[in-house]
């Protein structure tokens, strides 16, 4: 074993670990090192062995090389056809070699498959619904990416954002106290506009436990307030855990699978402890994709499925719509054109395509689909982790076309994207392609346009 | 010679492909672990079970999935290529003689001039998947020396059926040829990607639970496929 002290096969579970891969400026040293980063062929032959089983074998053995597959991926179209973009391609020339050579693979190798899994796929599963067999080449990325991290091939960033996970039970360093001290400076700050507006912690049997992103703790506080205000508006009973309110999973995207389930631990537990009949989840797409699709499996739930029922928060929004919780002003729609972006983790992967649309129907008068849409839809680009991971910028502003073409040929200037990473791309999109949009979130377009109850309005005057 | 190719050999590639399958078949299904594919086949398992069916009926309608509707030509090649080698194989007269004159039963049977036409069809269109596999980028670079072995070796009985019946020359020749071929592509079939013959279901059926049990199946209302 060489002697690498940030890029090893040793997740991060201390402060001391984090802070000496943080110091380390873009990766610098950390990549320097994954050069010197032997392949314990040994130990990947037994990872191999043992979750590498009858599904992906038979994905991998009776793949018929049609190429069907190839359209399907953005990373293909995106890159004007490169037929090394083709997802078949991309994971037999990967995991494929792999299984093959018994885990007899060197460094090179390894770096390469990184390359791939990281930075030429997202893992938006599209290519899965394209192959005629039925073979997720996605999925197997996630496998891929699962093997990779156990030997150390990992981007920095990722290893970075495991190691959060481990240490402060969220994707970004903040604590309990942090989080609760930001709930009550929200709840201050909006004292003027909104009287009396609770964020309620740690209420024992609330209706709804409400679980966010922590990027929204840490550099968008203001999205709490905004789902604050709606549930108040809705007359929700709901709450926030002081532990626990996490729910996204850089560890998912880095093929930490002990660390994801630890995360997912945690929000369990805090549903066990508060009792809330149901959990809603803020507008994140991978958020909702490891927490309630993929975490009941990390976790063992013998169901498949999160302690309580769980709502992304395009279906509360749509449910309190339709019920009449959230009542629109008319006169408040949307008038201009716009278009949804429906996020692959929850749409794809979790059939949500429908409360776009009803949600649409009641907040917009000229909406227009991109096509494909819904569960066809493409990735935004910066799915997977690819926007956090400096390495593999390039590739993920080249990825980012697909998507520009789409929203382009809607016409729409506003584009409604309520999913974090999609938010994130599309917003860079923008940077990087200047073609004149806007997007948002739902929380703040609603919040403009629903009508306000009496007992919510500032009262003076 | 042709006594032990109808003979043993005969019962032998059939036996090969019958308990291949099912071997390949059974170990499929028992490897599918809930835990490691992270799908809990066992609960909700009717959701899985509807979603399963569809993921098999609509591929194999013709441009019944997004997928088939977005390549045309490749749909078109596809679905003739594949209806060409099941159909005049199983409902071919001559076939349907043997099966007569040994089981005592037949099934029913096309006329001659229909499953010859069905035979070039897959002849035309074999060469046009090689001439694909070919030319197109993205097909080459996935494409290995056992992409074309099995194409010839799926390919080879109907070309030797074919010129067996038309009695060009030599039919002796042509008839041991192309019973040899069939029982090389029996023998083939559970050892190699032709496997998919079978396996094609059961892996569109995984995934179809996959979606149906886990990834939405509960809350969508649209097709997915």
């Amino acid at each position: 074993m060489t002697e690498n002290k940030l890029c090893n096969r040793i997740p991060v579970n201390t402060k001391e670990e984090l802070n000496g891969l943080l110091q380390d400026k873009s990766g610098k040293q950390y990549y320097e090192e994954m050069d010197n980063l032997e392949v314990d062929a040994k130990a990947l032959w037994r990872t191999i062995q043992t979750t590498c089983k009858s599904r992906i074998r038979t994905w991998l053995n009776i793949c018929a090389h049609c190429g069907m597959c190839a359209d399907s991926c953005l990373f293909y179209l995106a890159n004007d056809n490169d037929p090394e973009q083709v997802p078949s391609y991309k994971i037999q020339s990967t995991l494929g070699e792999i299984v093959k050579k018994k885990g007899k693979v060197d460094t090179t190798f390894m770096k390469r498959a990184m390359d791939t899994a990281w930075g030429k796929c997202t893992c938006c599963n599209r290519c899965g619904q394209y192959c005629p067999f039925g073979i997720d080449m996605g999925v197997m990325m996630s496998f891929l990416r699962g093997v990779l991290f156990s030997q150390g091939f990992v981007p920095w960033e990722m290893k970075i954002g495991s190691g959060m996970h481990r240490i402060f039970r969220a994707q970004m360093d903040v604590t309990t106290e942090d989080w609760v001290d930001t709930c009550e400076w929200m709840e201050e700050e909006s004292e003027d506009e909104w009287p009396g507006l609770k964020i309620p912690i740690d209420k024992k049997n609330a209706d709804i436990i409400y679980t966010i992103n922590a990027r929204e703790a840490k550099h968008y506080p203001e999205d709490i307030a905004e789902a604050a205000i709606l549930f108040s508006i809705a007359g929700e009973d709901w709450t926030v855990p002081s532990e626990g309110w996490e729910e996204t999973s850089i560890a998912m995207f880095a093929g930490d699978w002990e660390g994801a389930s630890m995360q997912v631990e945690s929000v369990y537990e805090a549903i066990d402890r508060i009792k809330p009949k149901r959990m809603v989840v803020t507008e994140c797409g991978h958020a909702y994709r490891a927490t309630v699709i993929e975490g009941p499996y990390w976790t063992g739930q013998k169901n498949g499925k999160t302690p309580v029922e769980t709502l992304h928060y395009v279906e509360w929004v749509a449910e309190a719509l339709r019920s009449g919780k959230l009542k629109i002003d008319p006169l408040k729609k949307i008038k201009e054109p716009v278009t949804y972006h429906d996020s692959c983790n929850y749409i794809r992967n979790g059939g949500l395509s429908d409360c776009g649309r009803e949600i649409m129907s009641y907040i917009a008068e000229d909406f227009r689909e991109m096509k494909p849409n819904r569960d066809h839809n493409f990735c935004c680009g910066g799915g997977g982790g690819l926007n956090g991971i400096g390495r593999y910028r390039k590739q993920r502003n080249t990825a980012l076309k697909v998507k520009r073409d789409q929203i382009l040929a809607t016409g729409a200037k506003l584009v409604i994207t309520p999913c974090h990473n999609c938010w994130d791309a599309i917003r860079d999109l923008e940077e990087v392609y200047k073609i004149g949009i806007r997007w948002s979130f739902l929380k703040p377009l609603l919040i403009s346009m629903v009508e306000v109850p009496e007992h919510l309005k500032p009262k003076d005057e | 010679m042709y006594n032990f190719i109808t003979g043993p050999l005969a019962w032998f590639s059939f036996l090969v492909f019958f308990i291949g399958l099912f071997i390949r078949s059974v170990f499929y299904l028992i490897g599918l672990d809930s835990k490691l594919d992270r799908i809990s086949y066992r609960v909700n398992s009717f959701y899985g079970i509807k979603e399963a069916f569809r993921s098999i009926l609509y591929w194999m309608l013709p441009f019944g999935t997004r997928g088939w509707r977005t390549q045309p030509g490749m749909t078109f090649l596809f679905f003739i290529f594949h209806l060409g080698i099941v159909l005049p194989t199983v409902f071919l007269g001559a076939h349907n003689m043997i099966l007569k004159e040994r089981w005592g039963f037949s099934l029913f049977a096309f006329p001659d001039y229909l499953s010859d036409i069905m035979t070039i069809v897959v002849l035309v269109s074999a060469f046009v998947l090689l001439i694909r596999r070919i030319i197109l980028p993205k097909v080459r670079i996935l494409t290995k020396s056992s992409d074309y072995m099995v194409l010839f070796v799926a390919i080879l009985p109907f070309f030797t059926g074919f010129m067996a019946f038309h009695q060009f020359s030599n039919y002796p020749f042509w008839m041991i040829a192309h019973i040899i071929s069939g029982e090389i592509l029996l023998i083939a079939i559970p050892f190699t990607k032709l496997s998919h013959c079978f396996l094609f279901f059961l892996t569109r059926a995984q995934l179809g639970m996959d979606y149906g049990i886990k990834r939405g199946g509960m809350k969508r209302n649209n097709n997915i496929w």
